[in-house]
């Protein structure tokens, strides 16, 4: 097990430096100059020249990308806010908070409503239940998290003023945000625990356990779903990430003072330290959750563990392999989730690879 | 003379064939009323848009403020916005907008995969790695936090728009195209073509990427849906399309203000996005279970 837990981080280190050349690639390349959130209306050709002399702005691509990759993993330093004069980390760490927390509920109501939604589908496959919460699911899953978040507002807040349009002041402001949030990933994962029960139900070990005469209640709790789970499981990390993007525009729907406002406000300004800062923190973010989502999958899935725990790995076959989670991590991302047929062809690679 | 007749023969016998695996893919999703009334929709909306300038009962940019904030009637259909302009004219110009962008963004990220994604999986090696390496890191970034990344960076604008949608498409559809072309590689028929001296160009063109054809296709569909809403997203935070040229997002975002006052111009253009989104995905899963029934669940 520590050695797979130590493949895993050591695997975290590339992804993470290859997030950061990229997003400070983009960012170098810009259209816009940070030196204009410096100045801001004074700015004059010579004033631009002069502070991104000072800023350090004017020395080649590498030297910059260098020093920032070696301020971020000796130090985590982010750099310094352009129009805030601040540490991005410490802009970043005021705010993380409320983001997390976002983003983490709505997760959170998603696999308390979409679980069970999923596992009643499957077991009652082609039942009235079954249409309506499959219905309910491809409706959610069309409906952008933005356009959810007005729709609420207009109806909770404004018509029936139920709870507050904006801020963060009582519980009752959460409702909205969260529910806007979780809709998605409620829709994700109602659909994958069904699929993803159907291909249990239907193996012989289900049916050995109930010519057996057990009951339905056991067979599903004790049999299908401790195997019907893992790749659920594997989905949760991924909608944390999901639930994070959403969370970055709910956020300036209702004006709450997490990342997404304050991304919003770098963007405008041209901060491009404090944009950059803000995505490579929800990359990390999203590296670490699969990361957790990779030994959590390790601890439900003996197959995985029996790889690394006992000295010689067992004879490698086809469906051993299939179940890496390393290979699924990186096999599946949040956007192939939302439509099976990616998902389908993600298993087939797992199985090629 | 004989050539001749078995090269008629086996043209005649791979046209009807070909005619036939068609003829059985569309018998199969005439079958699925969802993704028929999918498909209607989605050309109905495509008739619409293009023909956006007949059917729409005002220009869109006509701006009339003692006709502002009417709701919905026969005059208009959707209501008026805060400038008098027609909501429904808006939004049959900001689909036009938000559908030909969609369009070239999948076309262009598909071709560019396929090419990627063929390599990388039929080469192996070096290449493959460097490839899925990019792709791995590419991918733990989340696709809109990018998206808003390059198109803060690029600017706005539709050209801008479409790149950043495009760059954040590419690595999730080149590993799907690899995953393919890795089952394609090891099938009896490439060997045979190997054998038979066939240079690596001519397999992948002739052989491989035909054969990817079927889940790129319902790929496409699906990313159609995606594209519309990455689009509207970016409009919304002001990064994507600007006023005053009409798009579902940019609608949206403008109306956000009068949400106290006035529903229907927060509600008609979402609504849109909605409908299209889901229009998309039902037709791309339609298409992908009369592609391989074997995958219908």
């Amino acid at each position: 097990m520590t050695r797979y837990v130590i493949k895993r981080l050591l695997l975290m280190i590339p992804i993470l430096v290859g997030a950061i050349v990229i997003v400070f690639t983009i960012n170098y390349f810009s259209s816009g100059s940070p030196a204009m959130a410096i100045l801001g209306t004074s700015a004059t050709p010579e004033n631009i020249a002069k502070v991104e002399h000072e800023w350090g702005l004017d020395r080649p691509y590498l030297v910059q990308l260098g020093e920032y990759l070696y301020h971020v993993f000796t130090k985590l330093d982010l750099g310094t806010s352009y129009s805030l004069k601040r540490p991005v980390t410490e802009l970043i760490g005021e705010r993380i908070g409320i983001t997390v927390l976002l983003g983490l509920l709505g997760v959170a109501v998603a696999v308390v409503i979409g679980i069970p939604l999923g596992i009643v589908s499957a077991t009652r496959q082609y039942s009235i239940f079954d249409y309506v919460s499959t219905t309910f699911a491809v409706i959610l899953a069309a409906i952008p998290s933005f356009w959810l978040a007005l729709m609420l507002m207009l109806l909770f807040a404004v018509q029936l003023q139920w709870v507050p349009v904006s801020g963060l002041d009582t519980w009752k402001n959460w409702i909205l945000p969260v529910a806007s949030v979780g809709a998605f990933p409620v829709a994700m994962i109602t659909r994958m625990t069904r699929s993803s029960m159907l291909e249990v139900v239907h193996q012989d070990y289900i049916r050995t356990a109930r010519a057996k005469g057990l009951g339905s209640g056991v067979v599903i709790f004790r049999h299908a779903l401790r195997n019907g789970m893992i790749p659920v499981t594997a989905s949760i990390g991924l909608m944390t990430g999901l639930a994070m993007t959403g969370t970055i525009i709910v956020e300036t729907i209702f004006n709450i003072p997490g990342l997404g406002t304050l991304m919003n406000a770098s963007i405008n300004k041209y901060d491009y330290t404090l944009t950059q800062g803000i995505v490579l923190v929800c990359a990390a973010i999203i590296c670490g959750t699969n990361f957790i989502t990779d030994l959590v999958y390790a601890l439900i899935d003996p197959r995985i563990r029996a790889q690394y725990s006992s000295g010689k790995r067992p004879p490698r076959c086809r469906r051993q392999e299939s179940a890496d989670p390393a290979t699924v991590k990186c096999t599946t991302s949040p956007d192939m989730l939302a439509n099976p047929s990616a998902r389908n062809s993600t298993t087939e690679e797992q199985d090629n690879d | 003379m004989i050539k001749q007749n078995i090269n008629m023969l086996s043209n005649e016998h791979t046209s009807t064939r070909n005619r036939s695996q068609l003829g059985e893919i569309w018998r199969r999703l005439k079958k699925n009323k969802l993704a028929m009334v999918s498909m209607c929709f989605i050309l109905l909306l495509g008739l619409m848009v293009i023909f956006a300038n007949v059917i729409s009962p005002y220009p869109y940019d006509k701006i009339d403020l003692s006709n502002a904030l009417q709701m919905p009637s026969l005059a208009h259909l959707m209501g008026t916005d805060d400038f008098g302009r027609d909501i429904f004219s808006r939004i049959l110009f900001g689909g036009r907008i938000s559908l030909l962008v969609a369009f070239c963004t999948v076309l262009v990220s598909i071709v560019i995969s396929a090419v990627l994604g063929a390599a990388a999986g039929y080469f192996g090696g070096w290449f493959d790695s460097v490839v899925m390496r990019i792709v791995d890191v590419f991918m733990a970034i989340p696709g809109m936090l990018l998206a808003i990344s390059i198109a803060a960076a690029l600017g706005t604008g539709i050209v801008n728009t479409a790149l950043a949608i495009t760059i954040c498409n590419i690595p999730g559809l080149t590993r799907i195209v690899r995953s393919s072309v890795l089952l394609l590689r090891d099938q009896e028929y490439i060997e045979a073509a190997v054998s038979f001296g066939g240079s690596d160009k001519h397999i992948i063109r002739r052989h491989i990427l035909p054969n990817t054809l079927a889940p790129l296709i319902v790929q496409a569909s699906l990313k159609f849906g995606d594209a519309i809403l990455s689009i509207a997203g970016l409009s919304f935070i002001g990064l994507g399309i600007e006023p005053p040229t009409p798009e579902w997002g940019s609608i949206l975002s403008n109306g956000r203000e009068l949400i106290r006052s006035f529903w229907p111009i927060v509600t008609f253009p979402g609504l849109m996005i909605a409908l299209t989104m889901l229009a998309f995905n039902l037709f791309g899963d339609g298409l992908r279970d009369a592609m391989d029934p074997r995958l219908k669940q």
